[in-house]
């Protein structure tokens, strides 16, 4: 089946939001939770896990979820205690059944034993309670088995005379049954009846008798001897029973499976009179169907007889011997009827409140709205105040216009967002696990996990934040003791929180921890070159030390936090997506660390900047402010660089006519330069000739038609119908260190000469 | 007359995989994650089969076939059970609530539509 792999994908995606439920019911168990409901949640998700792997044949996933399944169940129903050690056993249980997940996901293949000791423990837990329904579902998965059998396709006598069934189409295609087995026919005798119940669960003697006449030749007598006076008949009881005889080349199974639902609902007995070569042709008994509705009993005439009348399609289909030819001929238009039906159906469907569209088509729609949004801002700035003296309406449409585009803008980007719950969920353990490891007590209140941001935001965030979240851990939050001693509480706290602040998400993670070691920061910076150690810098200058690149204060790299990555990798991180980090610490009360990031990266706020007769547009995230040069502020430093002194610090010159090679087109220039902070957390200056403003931007991407463009990181249009690039800050700067390394190893002095004239230029 | 058939689940995927078996058989297929979803579709429309998985958040599926079978608008509309468990307590529970027979997943689409046409009319 083709659409196998449009469900699977389904199924992954639904087993990653079963998975986090799991872990966060998981958690709570371990947290000493003890609601059943909190065990049945649980259950359900490795039981829908399950369900949907059993589909697509993932056997290890499917053995491993059920007795995962069978310990929780017996856990609910209190026949398994909840220790420590059985809720650590489940825990486990849960990674291994992610591991299993992802390895079907992925088509790795695991070890046939991974996880075998959870298994094993599992197993033991459940007692001898997982083996046997394991045993039993391994079977379910075989295709040769009895359940198999059970349910062996049903014929549908089309010329029924009753509705015709919707799927009756290929009902009829198939040869007479009795052609089926080729075997000798054989007679079976069948007493059948039904109990009250029976009928209450909407099954309807009827039916199985329609069924039973499927495979073969049916005759049939009615029992109405039970049925009282009307006076005394109950709508809803069965009064009648039967007897058939059918004459049936299948065999005494079939027509058990004919009874599957009701056996336990009915008086039955099937036993085989004869072998035969001869159908019996039926003899003074009544037929079938008649009887019916009597089985729900309104007493009709013939019911009152004594005797069911004979219903006439059923009667012509015994006398001809249950020839099912005759449903071949209303098949044409029978298949014309299921099209149409189908094409209704669809119309008509479902009520279900949320739908999942495949990302690629979100992303074609959030395209063509940012189409539009550009589309509209040229419109927009067409119109002049002449334009809105002669046509006032027209004008005034397009200012509707314009508040629709952005309205249709929002709701687009906000079919993107999803909450950010789906990453917070993941650090309850990370910090359990964590404070186990080094010993300290820590607890993590999390708020506003339904805050929502842009997918693809989301899945960048839970590699920083897991760092941000162990450096708090490991060095934020102290040891029990030394927090008793400086008069906190033993156990320390982190607050994980996220909100919506204009449009951007704040992330922030405070802990109560020690702060950020100024003086230690410090050395430390000073010893990697990071600073001068005569500079004299701010608290919070020295705070966000913490963000350079290569610095890590652990002085014994533990096994938590001392990665190889450090916090630089987080602003990095952080700064691809267009946010930015920065902490604030107060020495002995704690640390907070604050990301803010875009709602979405469809979109950006930049500044339009003009070099030569070029538009770019700087991403605002990545810029400091703008200035104005004086004379005098700006000096070559050795090696072929421009510097600008500002209060004090120097900071390397990026000359953008010269990065890109745009020839001066002989306009004013104001010599501006944008302070820029690049990935790292360095400063660039960025020369330009002028700031056309700040906008908002719809980032095109470039890289489906081009290489990647070193400097740049995407286009735009802006509302002239101009296009205008994206600068990568980070990029442009390497740029700068490859021409100067160039320009530095073939002609230093003539190179430095040229440069130092056109600074002038700018400068003027 | 298309047969309209409701399919109660809380997993996606088998809502999907059930609705498109059971649409590309001919019926006209309406869906609710769970039982009391399910029943405020029933106060909404006429259904001629149901078809309801068992574990399933807010009301799963024995409250579910409980509240079918004591409304008389569809106290005699087959309910299909759905269910992985072949163990028969399960069914049993099912049954006692009302139901009128079971499917096992993982199931065929062959199979899921010769036990849909056993018990409808």
């Amino acid at each position: 089946m083709d659409d196998l792999e449009q469900f699977k994908q389904t199924y992954f995606q639904e087993c990653e939001e079963l998975l986090g439920d799991l872990e966060s019911q998981l958690m709570a168990l371990e947290d000493g939770e003890r609601d059943v409901d909190v065990l049945h949640a649980a259950f359900r998700a490795i039981h829908s896990i399950k369900g949907g792997a059993g589909a697509f044949g993932f056997d290890q996933l499917v053995s491993f979820a059920h007795t995962f399944e069978t310990v929780l169940d017996l856990m609910r129903e209190e026949k398994v205690e909840l220790t420590e050690d059985n809720v650590l056993t489940s825990v486990r249980a849960g990674d291994i059944l992610a591991d299993l997940v992802n390895a079907a996901q992925s088509g790795d293949q695991l070890p046939a034993d991974h996880g075998a000791d959870v298994l094993q423990a599992l197993t033991v837990i459940a007692g001898g309670d997982a083996a046997a329904p394991a045993a039993e579902d391994g079977g379910e998965e075989d295709d040769g088995d009895l359940e198999d059998l059970d349910f062996t396709p049903v014929r549908i006598d089309l010329e029924d005379g009753a509705e015709p069934s919707a799927a009756g189409g290929d009902a009829g295609s198939e040869s007479a049954p009795l052609d089926l087995d080729g075997g000798a026919p054989a007679v079976y005798r069948i007493a059948f009846r039904p109990r009250t119940e029976m009928l209450q669960r909407a099954n309807e003697p009827l039916l199985l008798i329609r069924e039973l006449k499927e495979l073969g030749t049916l005759t049939a007598t009615v029992d109405v001897s039970d049925l009282p006076a009307l006076p005394a008949l109950q709508h809803d009881a069965a009064y009648f029973s039967w007897t058939f005889e059918l004459v049936t080349t299948h065999d005494l199974m079939a027509i058990e499976d004919v009874f599957e639902f009701v056996t336990d609902d009915c008086d039955l007995s099937i036993e085989m009179v004869e072998e035969t070569s001869m159908p019996e042709a039926p003899d003074e008994t009544a037929e079938v169907a008649a009887a019916d509705d009597a089985g729900t009993a309104e007493p009709q005439g013939a019911a009152a007889d004594g005797q069911a009348g004979p219903d006439k399609a059923d009667g012509a289909a015994a006398a001809d011997g249950g020839e099912a030819a005759k449903a071949d001929a209303p098949k044409p238009s029978e298949a014309k009827a299921a099209k149409k039906d189908k094409a209704k159906s669809q119309s008509a469907a479902p009520a279900v409140s949320a739908i999942r569209v495949d990302l690629d088509k979100v992303d074609r729609l959030v395209n063509m709205v940012g189409e539009l949004v550009i589309t509209q801002a040229m419109i927009s700035q067409q119109s002049d105040q002449v334009l809105a003296d002669r046509y006032p309406d027209l004008v005034r449409g397009l200012e509707q216009l314009f508040q629709h585009t952005r309205g249709l803008q929002d709701s687009v980007m906000a079919i993107r967002a999803q909450p950010v719950k789906s990453v917070f969920s993941r650090m309850p353990r990370l910090v359990r696990e964590l404070s186990m490891q080094i010993g300290k007590k820590i607890r993590l209140e999390m708020s506003g996990e339904s805050t929502e941001i842009d997918k693809t935001v989301i899945e960048q965030l839970n590699d920083p934040l897991t760092h941000m979240i162990r450096n708090a851990c490991d060095h934020g939050i102290e040891d029990p003791d030394k927090r008793v001693a400086a008069g906190k509480q033993a156990e320390g706290t982190i607050l994980l929180s996220a909100e919506q602040r204009g449009g951007r998400i704040v992330i922030q993670i405070i802990d109560d921890g020690q702060g950020v070691n100024r003086e230690r920061v410090f050395a430390k910076a000073v010893e990697k070159g990071l600073v001068a150690a005569d500079a004299n810098l701010t608290d919070e200058e020295i705070d966000n030390l913490i963000f350079s690149p290569g610095f890590s204060t652990a002085e014994t790299v533990s096994n938590i936090s001392g990665r190889g990555v450090g916090m630089d990798v987080v602003r990095q991180n952080i700064q691809k997506l267009g946010g930015r980090v920065s902490v604030r610490s107060e020495p002995g009360k704690g640390s907070n660390i604050i990301l803010t990031l875009p709602l979405t990266l469809a979109v950006l706020d930049g500044m339009i900047v003009r070099v030569g007769g070029e538009s770019y547009v700087i991403p605002l995230t990545n810029v400091i402010e703008s200035l104005s040069p004086q004379d005098g502020d700006i000096s070559l430093v050795a090696g072929g660089g421009d510097v600008i002194s500002i209060r004090g610090e120097y900071i390397e010159l990026i000359y953008l006519n010269q990065v890109f090679s745009i020839e001066s087109n002989g306009t004013q220039s104001n010599g501006l330069v944008v302070l820029v902070e690049v990935e790292g957390g360095g400063k660039v200056g960025l020369v330009v000739d002028e700031i056309l403003g700040q906008q908002q931007v719809v980032i095109k991407s470039l890289e489906e038609n081009f290489d990647p463009i070193p400097g740049i990181g995407g286009a735009t249009i802006l509302g002239d119908g101009n296009v205008a690039l994206i600068l990568d800050v980070t990029g442009v700067r390497s740029l700068q260190v490859q021409a100067s390394a160039a320009s530095a190893a073939s002609a230093a002095s003539a190179a430095a000469k040229t440069e130092t004239i056109e600074i002038e230029e700018c400068v003027a | 007359m298309t047969m309209r058939i409701l399919t109660v689940d809380d997993s996606q995927t088998m809502r999907d995989m059930l609705a498109m078996t059971l649409q590309g058989a001919g019926y006209d297929v309406v869906q609710a994650e769970n039982g009391q979803e399910g029943l405020d579709v029933l106060k909404g429309a006429e259904v001629d089969l149901i078809i309801t998985d068992l574990n399933m958040p807010v009301m799963d599926g024995f409250d579910f076939i409980e509240h079918v079978r004591s409304d008389t608008q569809h106290n005699a509309t087959p309910i299909l059970i759905l269910t992985t468990e072949s163990a028969g307590e399960k069914k049993e529970r099912g049954r006692a609530a009302g139901a009128t027979g079971w499917i096992v997943k993982p199931f065929e689409p062959e199979k899921l539509l010769g036990v849909i046409r056993k018990v409808s009319p």
